[in-house]
């Protein structure tokens, strides 16, 4: 069984945003996490792009919250249902790994 | 007439004369069913995620195509009455280009604003809402 390994921004954990006050010691520096798709201007993200759209789904072939991945709200949207597209013609698992 | 995108997925075991042979055939059914082809491609052949019709591997086509409901009725009921073909999807394309073009005009909007203030002085943040308001 194929597993596709994504490499995305799966690996790295969730970077939790801080709150603004903060200040605490224990408190280390935290990359905020920009929706990838805003970043790179991708308006239309496409079922075909198995590369793309695999990096945000888990191993299990779960599609990846937003918490994890810092999509924002529009492009998660649109980004489930491309998932759900690739899913429907076998690119994308609906399950993997068991 | 509408933009749709259909992908389908050929058994493994079809050879490529075959294959190309059913793309044609199939080309003929959308412009027979009042449709236009747009764009014919084979994506070739790729693992599936899943096993479907007991086959781990297909080789995937996709037609791009304009056409009404009707079209792409007759064209899905080609599709599963052929029995090389085990998979189909449809997609409508319109909401898409539709979206894109509105980023694209968004994008290009913002652009033209921030290039524009940039000779008058620094503009300061009482001035953007006026702009935007004009805009």
């Amino acid at each position: 069984m194929a597993i596709p390994k994504p490499s995305g921004p799966e690996g790295e954990r969730p970077p939790r945003r801080e709150g603004s006050g903060g200040g605490s010691k224990k408190q280390y520096f935290r990359r905020r996490k920009v929706c990838k798709f805003c970043e790179e201007k991708i308006d239309v993200i496409d079922y075909k792009d198995v590369k793309l759209v695999g990096e945000f789904v888990s191993e299990r072939g779960k599609i990846l919250p937003r918490r994890l991945t810092g999509t924002c709200s529009t492009h998660q949207r649109a980004l489930s249902d491309a998932i759900k597209r690739a899913r429907n013609i076998a690119l994308l698992p609906f399950a993997s790994g068991f | 007439m509408r933009n749709y995108e259909v992908m389908f997925i050929v058994r493994p075991d079809v050879v490529d004369e075959d294959a190309d042979k059913l793309i044609a055939q199939m080309e003929g059914v959308v412009t027979g069913a009042g449709g236009k082809m747009v764009k014919a491609e084979k994506m070739g052949r790729r693992r599936l995620a899943y096993r479907v019709h007991k086959q781990r591997e297909g080789l995937y086509v996709l037609f791009k195509l304009q056409g009404d409901g009707d079209t792409v009725r007759e064209f899905e009921r080609r599709l599963k009455v052929t029995d090389t073909v085990i998979k189909y999807l449809t997609v409508s394309m319109d909401e898409d280009l539709k979206r894109a073009e509105k980023y694209q005009a968004l994008r290009a909007r913002q652009e033209s604003k921030r290039r524009r203030p940039k000779p008058a002085a620094a503009p300061s943040p009482s001035q953007a809402p006026a702009e935007a308001a004009q805009a």
